[in-house]
């Protein structure tokens, strides 16, 4: 009797569908939090695959920070409007604009996602937020649940996650409260690139090398906009570059990289000596429990 | 018991076009048997860890004054761990060969967390367990074998660490070794279910690279049996279990009379044609497609995620079962089961809670306490009062509604469930239908078969450990 083993990408595939699939079944209100970015990308393909051949049964929430690439609000328009999707936009610039949130010295935004995340998920009364956040890619990430908890200010608490057993998801929530849930949990920054590169999924054009006006700081080349810079102590080049994350423009850095398609970015990224967030995310390096603490605050 | 069954071959193994075999397994052991030095050695030298993530924990070791890095950093997550310098939650941990990848559960050993262990061994396929070379097989090791047996783990791996500070001892080992193999088979594993390997996670022996402090080991390394170690899904001949999770139902105009029943298969295979059982209602027909996005299947095996479209229409809702006609599970609204208990307030009989099996949640009662699982002696202690965080028992559950349920041991999908607390939604439990207690005779192993004459013989059998 011979057995059918799937490989990694099909068992990993199948998890996820199964995760999206009981979410589905048990909450009333989910909504999957879209960055346009690739695993937030991948999310959404998951997500039409778990539920052909009808729609998603549930929006995208996407929490601009003003500090956008033109390619990815592009990307995300056409996703939305190829698949008949249903798109709720949360502006940071909106909560700026109204003195909920404050625009901080530094001029980054990333931090300031988390109020206008909060109060959307309250304001729609959202119980499930689906996020593309992948367990390998920070170690207090490492302990994230599939079905992660969260009280009714957002907050992550360690101590009161659930055991997760067997496929068994445990979504059960007080009002107020919400479960942030991650089918990504047990995918690698690789596995992700072969999905893509197999299910031939579309990702904006800044995945890819292209040339571009860049400045460096912080050993990152970060792109101009109007998120202040470049200083006059940062001279501005024109680079052949690539961004393996996409996230707000102040603080998200490019890679110097020739590849310009899939298979070449999985050979870059197979050889690569730096995290992708370790190289491209500025609010990562804060502190050695950088990730740890903006988890309990709320931040994904 | 120095096995090298599987060591370079794996007759059958089938080709696996596009991608790489997944295994997950998970770790075991005492605090200070090294298990994160473990873990961060087999990502160090798989390659897995990034520059800068070395570059932190060469950081942070210096800053300790340490003189060499501790690589037990690249694993200990959260805050709280570094600063006492414990691991007190499970973690996930990624690495990939050429020829598999790898999703690792790092669970504490700590004793008070034996949650944890329940928790990493109910997805693996096989589990490493951890001990100290100059301490040999504790009472913590053989609790943790049992909790595996329990959860039905099909393979073990013993890691006999600090090989080198008994200086590379081949008597040590073996002793270890036969000692290990002894207790496994009495908890019900075969020895071409075991492997005992001696390493040094901090030197580096025997984990990815040979060692050479070894010559009389004739055994595979640490990483070469995780990658050759037959990947078994599910026995192909066990009867199909598919929980039905959602009702797809577009009413577009493409698809106005569509109706599938998506799920995920939990055991057996489908295929078209195929003659099953919808339970509760007991309703039958027969499958007349498997869909996928990606075009129909001519068959879907365990793991595999699908919808089924049906030759009848029926009135199948989320949290049914489609079942094989011929050999459906039984139902059920009262039946025996082992729970492990997870949480800070004890259980005592006539608790009401709800419980969750497959894709379905139903009130249920915990009608009786019959005995708890004594760790300290691997033995069973009748009637308890209560059971109590990281408790293990068995009791008698009575469901609001019959639940299609197999036995634990011949269906691990199928014969687990939640345990809920219906007011605040708390895991409280793990449940396992069937499933008796991995008890011994009073800690001294022995063979499975010298059964207590005073218990049915499948009452009194030892968890074989299946798929």
């Amino acid at each position: 009797m011979t057995t059918t083993i799937p490989d990694n990408l099909q068992a990993l595939e199948s998890e996820a569908v199964h995760i999206f699939r009981e979410v589905a079944g048990e909450f009333d209100r989910p909504v999957i939090l879209f960055s346009g970015g690739k695993d937030s990308t991948v999310l959404v393909h998951l997500a039409l695959k778990a539920f052909w051949p009808a729609p998603i049964p549930f929006p995208l929430l996407h929490v601009d920070t003003g500090h956008n690439f033109p390619e990815v609000i592009d990307f995300r328009d056409n996703l939305v409007a190829e698949h008949g999707l249903r798109l709720v936009v949360a502006r940071v610039e909106d909560w700026i604009a109204d003195g909920r949130l404050a625009e901080r010295p530094d001029g980054t935004r990333n931090p300031l996602q988390t109020v206008p995340l909060l109060d959307t998920i309250t304001e729609h009364r959202f119980d499930a937020v689906f996020g593309g956040g992948r367990r390998d890619e920070e170690r207090a990430r490492a302990k994230e649940r599939i079905f992660s908890l969260r009280n009714a200010f957002g907050q992550w608490e360690p101590r009161r996650q659930r055991p997760e057993l067997w496929n068994l998801y445990n979504g059960r929530h007080r009002p107020g409260e919400h479960v942030r849930v991650f089918p990504l949990s047990n995918w690698t920054e690789l596995d992700v690139w072969h999905y893509i590169a197999r299910e031939n999924i579309a990702l904006p054009d800044i995945y890819y090398a292209h040339e571009r006006e860049v400045f460096r700081r912080d050993g990152m080349w970060l792109t101009s906009g109007p998120w202040g810079g470049p200083r006059e102590d940062e001279p501005v080049e024109r680079r052949v570059v690539r961004y393996r994350t996409v996230g707000d423009g102040s603080c998200t850095g490019a890679v110097e990289s020739t590849a310009t398609e899939v298979a070449e970015v999985i050979a870059e990224v197979a050889a690569s000596r730096l995290t992708e967030r370790g190289a491209t995310r500025a609010d990562d390096r804060l502190s050695e429990a950088a990730m740890e603490d903006r988890k309990r605050e709320g931040y994904f | 018991m120095e096995s090298t069954s599987s060591t370079s071959q794996t007759p059958g193994e089938p080709e696996t076009p596009g991608g790489t075999q997944l295994l997950r397994l998970a770790t075991a052991g005492s605090v200070d048997d090294g298990k994160s030095t473990l873990v961060g050695r087999l990502l160090y030298d798989t390659k897995s860890v990034l520059a800068d993530q070395l570059d932190a924990v060469h950081r942070a070791s210096v800053d300790r004054g340490l003189s060499t890095p501790d690589l037990s950093l690249l694993v200990d997550g959260l805050r709280s761990e570094r600063e006492q310098g414990i691991t007190i939650d499970v973690a996930y941990r990624y690495f990939a060969t050429p020829r598999r990848s790898f999703v690792l559960a790092d669970t504490p050993g700590h004793v008070q967390y034996t949650r944890n262990t329940v928790t990493g061994a109910s997805t693996a396929q096989l589990a490493v367990l951890l001990v100290d070379a100059r301490k040999g097989v504790v009472e913590q090791t053989r609790r943790h074998a049992a909790v595996l047996a329990l959860l039905g783990v099909p393979r073990l791996v013993l890691a006999v660490n600090k090989i080198d500070l008994v200086g590379y001892d081949q008597s040590v080992f073996a002793r270890i070794a036969k000692e290990f193999t002894a207790h496994a088979t009495a908890l019900g594993y075969t020895e071409a279910d075991l492997l005992t390997v001696p390493v040094s996670a901090l030197v580096g022996d025997n984990v990815v690279e040979r060692s050479a402090h070894t010559p009389w080991y004739a055994g595979p390394t640490l990483l070469e049996h995780l990658e050759t170690v037959p990947v078994e899904a599910d026995p192909h001949d066990a009867p199909l279990r598919f929980p039905v999770q959602y009702v797809i139902r577009p009413r577009t105009a493409a698809y106005p009379d569509y109706r599938g029943y998506a799920g995920q298969v939990a055991a057996g295979s489908v295929a078209p044609g195929a003659e099953v059982v919808v339970l509760p209602a007991g309703l039958r027909t027969r499958v007349a497609r498997i869909d996928t996005p990606d075009g129909e299947l001519a068959e879907a095996v365990a793991g595999r995620s699908v919808t089924l479209v049906l030759a009848d229409e029926l009135d199948i809702s989320r949290g049914d079962l489609i079942a094989a006609a011929d050999r459906p599970p039984r139902l059920a609204d009262d039946f025996d089961a082992t729970v492990c208990w997870l949480a800070d307030r004890p259980l005592r009989a006539g608790a009401r809670v709800l419980v969750k099996h497959g894709a379905r949640t139903v009130p249920a009662i915990i009608g009786e306490l019959s005995s708890r699982f004594d760790e300290q002696n691997l033995s069973s202690v009748d009637g308890p009062d209560q059971l109590a965080l990281n408790d293990i028992g068995r009791v008698r559950v009575r469901t609001a509604e019959p639940l299609p349920i197999d036995d634990y041991r011949s269906s691990r999908r199928t014969g687990a469930f939640l345990v809920i607390d219906q007011a605040d939604g708390t895991t409280l439990a793990a449940g396992l239908v069937g499933a008796p207690l991995p008890v011994l005779e009073t800690g001294v192993a022995r063979p499975a078969a010298s059964a207590d004459p005073e218990l049915p013989s499948d009452e009194r059998a030892l968890v074989s450990p299946g798929p």
